[in-house]
């Protein structure tokens, strides 16, 4: 085995191989962030559970109970909220953690090598296990309110994940090494998630919309997150018609975040350890 | 010859620093940075121009290791140990030259890189070694001989947080030391621990070497360098000054290339000190006032501070450490050690204070003197590196053994008494 260390030129590849010989490290650091989480706690994994649950209950009181929002197609409300909540949940939280995850690792990034990208990617696979956690309470839910999954929506949900995961992971990356660089992301970032679910149809419907439409196709060509909500809740709770091309306009959308992400962090991560 | 596992050719590494380039740089001042660059790039003149200083931390290094070699890295800090290791690691790239390796290289810098405190050790055991670069199965098949050479398999279910700093720096050590790659890069790691686990930690790199891997080895341990190293490489500001025999690397970098100064004095500009006090010089005497840097062991050796007081502070300690070659402190003495009616009246002047150091006290090799000047418990004033050197050749003790077996070893070398009791 024959290698040379130079002066990085250009655009660096992704080396597919060395992540493939990383990946016992994927599953050990996002088994880290796991079981770190809910250690010396009294609930433990009940955390996971407690949190959707509690702002579920707050959300439908306010927007529902107060403010008047109505899912729009007949489904009761909590479930609605609960399917977008969980999906934006799993958005936010892969975002926070992937933006934090070189700076929060600055002393692993600055001591040990290994693929740089192992970090952020951990984010998105310590998300999906919340999700799945998370997940569980919609399951109940749907048997409470009698909703069969539509085959549509069993079907697509891979899709569904996999563009949540591409997106949060476009927006992560860039974040991610941006954060090395400029600590304003530990500021704004908590603003802008915040901010953005507001933008990202969770407490009502994209039918609400309907009398804005330029705010519409903003928000369903910037903003893959409300393709990929609405269509969860059309596929899994079947009250309103999967829009596969606003689902296709979401894929696309995220593939192309993920792009300039991925490689806004390759062209960087080379310095990480200098101003980490 | 074969060819070497690792063969670096004029390897360097340049860092920006300078007011602009704060570590932290805020959004604000890039974008102010950035609009500049565009203004000069349509030739608009601007008076703003980015100060950034230039800083080589290494320059036009090359020097192979053949595999095998247990190589050891010295210099002074900053001399860029660190960085070449960290270059080696792959950790930050080079900004010239290149670096051939045949081999997979681990590194240990800094050992328990990783480690959660959360974690138990066994836990630990699986996060540290993945991180290394091991994959389970070797983790799970070495599991046992990490736990036993750590000696913590009382505590596998404790969260590292628990442990005591010793326990938790045996492990992590324990669960690197089972790497097993061609060329292992070992940075610092026997300054933690107690002796017994630094002689075993010496004893596992000595056994890494005999099966043939290529270790390189950054250590202020002189001996440990001798010790281990088949060869030694010095580095001073970045270049490679010195690269052949760890004996007389190490030495010449213990003596700064043989230079013995037995006195220092300072303009009062740039006096170590600060506005109530300032070492105008340092030196080494004999009995009769002779500036000297060779003293016999036999014989008195005076260190003399001139000092220019401005206040005379109550916790006012004025003195020295007087370090070995292998960097030991052998002891530091202040003015005012012993008690109150023996100490040395200071006055506000210039103030010439001696201090007898008896003979049949030290031992064959070069000693260096740091001066150490503080207010008791408040703060120091000088408190700087060694600034002056002696050698000592051994001429006290009566008996023929003595004299003759000049390389006894130890830092001091006293006669002391014995009885058949």
């Amino acid at each position: 085995m024959e290698y040379s260390i130079t002066p990085p030129k250009g655009l660096v590849r992704i080396d597919w191989p060395e992540l493939w010989r990383y990946r016992d490290l994927f599953l050990v650091l996002a088994w880290r962030d796991i079981s770190v989480r809910y250690k010396q706690t009294v609930l433990g994994v009940a955390w996971a559970l407690i949190q959707p649950v509690v702002t579920m209950i707050i959300f439908t009181f306010v927007f529902n109970r107060m403010g008047n929002i109505q899912s729009g197609d007949g489904t009761p409300y909590p479930i609605f909220l609960y399917a977008g909540q969980l999906l934006w949940q799993y958005f936010s939280g892969t975002l926070t953690n992937a933006s934090n995850a070189m700076v929060a690792n600055a002393g692993l990034v600055q001591k040990v090598y290994f693929p740089r990208l192992i970090l952020p990617i951990t984010a998105a696979i310590t998300g999906l296990v919340d999700f799945a956690i998370a997940s569980l309470i919609l399951a109940a839910m749907m048997i409470y309110y009698g909703i069969m999954p539509g085959l549509i929506g069993i079907l697509a949900l891979p899709v569904l994940i996999l563009t949540a995961v591409l997106c949060s992971m476009g927006v992560g990356l860039f974040l991610a090494s941006f954060n090395v660089k400029y600590r304003d992301v530990r500021y704004a970032l908590p603003f802008a998630i915040s901010i953005l679910m507001y933008v990202t149809p969770v407490i009502y419907p994209v039918t609400m919309l309907n009398g804005y439409p330029w705010a519409k196709t903003a928000m369903i060509w910037l903003n893959p997150m409300s393709g990929v909500i609405s269509n969860a809740r059309a596929g899994l709770l079947g009250h309103s018609p999967f829009q596969w091309d606003v689902l296709g306009i979401a894929l696309f959308v995220s593939i192309i975040y993920f792009i300039i992400g991925l490689h806004y962090f390759r062209s960087t991560e080379r310095y990480f350890a200098d101003i980490a | 010859m074969t060819e070497p596992i690792i063969e670096i050719e004029n390897l360097g590494k340049r860092y920006l620093i300078g007011a602009d380039r704060e570590k932290y740089l805020s959004l604000r001042d890039q974008l102010a940075k950035t609009t500049h660059g565009f203004l000069h790039r349509f030739g608009v003149k601007h008076h703003l121009v980015p100060r950034t200083e230039e800083f080589w931390a290494l320059k036009d290094v090359s020097f192979s290791v053949q595999e095998g070699e247990v190589v050891g890295i010295i210099g002074r800090n900053g001399a860029g140990k660190s960085t070449l290791l960290k270059i080696l690691s792959q950790i930050t790239p080079p900004t010239e030259g290149k670096i051939i390796c045949r081999g997979r290289i681990a590194s240990l810098l800094e050992v328990g890189t990783g480690f959660h405190p959360e974690l138990t050790g066994r836990e630990n055991i699986y996060l540290n070694g993945a991180i290394l670069g091991m994959t389970r199965a070797e983790i799970k098949r070495k599991f046992d001989e990490i736990v036993a050479f750590a000696e913590v398999e009382k505590f596998l279910d404790t969260p590292v947080k628990r442990y005591s700093s010793g326990m938790y720096v045996r492990l992590a050590f324990a669960v690197a030391a089972h790497l097993e790659p061609e060329i292992l890069v070992v940075d610092e790691v026997l300054a933690v621990g107690d002796a017994v686990f630094q002689k075993k930690c010496l004893g596992k790199m000595r056994e890494v070497a005999k099966q043939g891997r290529t270790v390189l080895f950054v250590s202020h341990n002189m001996q440990a360098i001798r010790l281990l190293c088949s060869r030694c490489v010095l580095l001073q500001y970045g270049k490679v000054v010195a690269n052949g025999e760890p004996e007389d690397v190490s030495s010449s970098y213990m003596g700064e290339g043989d230079k013995c100064t037995g006195e220092r004095s300072w303009p009062l500009e740039i006096a170590p000190g600060d506005h109530t006090l300032r070492i105008l010089s340092l030196k080494t005497v004999t009995r009769e006032g002779k500036v000297c840097s060779d003293f016999p062991s036999g014989r008195d050796v005076f260190v003399e501070l001139l000092l220019d007081v401005r206040t005379i502070h109550e916790a006012l300690r004025v003195g020295f450490e007087l370090l070995w070659q292998d960097g030991t402190v052998v002891f530091t003495s202040f003015h005012n050690d012993a008690e109150a009616s023996l100490w040395p009246a200071l006055s506000v002047g210039i103030n010439r204070l001696s201090c007898r150091i008896p003979p049949g006290l030290l031992n064959r090799g070069r000693y260096s003197v740091a001066p150490r000047i503080g207010l008791h418990c408040i703060q120091w004033i000088v408190h700087t590196p060694p600034s002056i050197e002696f050698s000592v050749h051994v001429t006290h003790g009566s008996n023929q053994f003595w004299v003759g077996a000049s390389s006894q070893p130890g830092v001091i070398r006293p006669v002391l008494s014995w009885t058949n009791v």
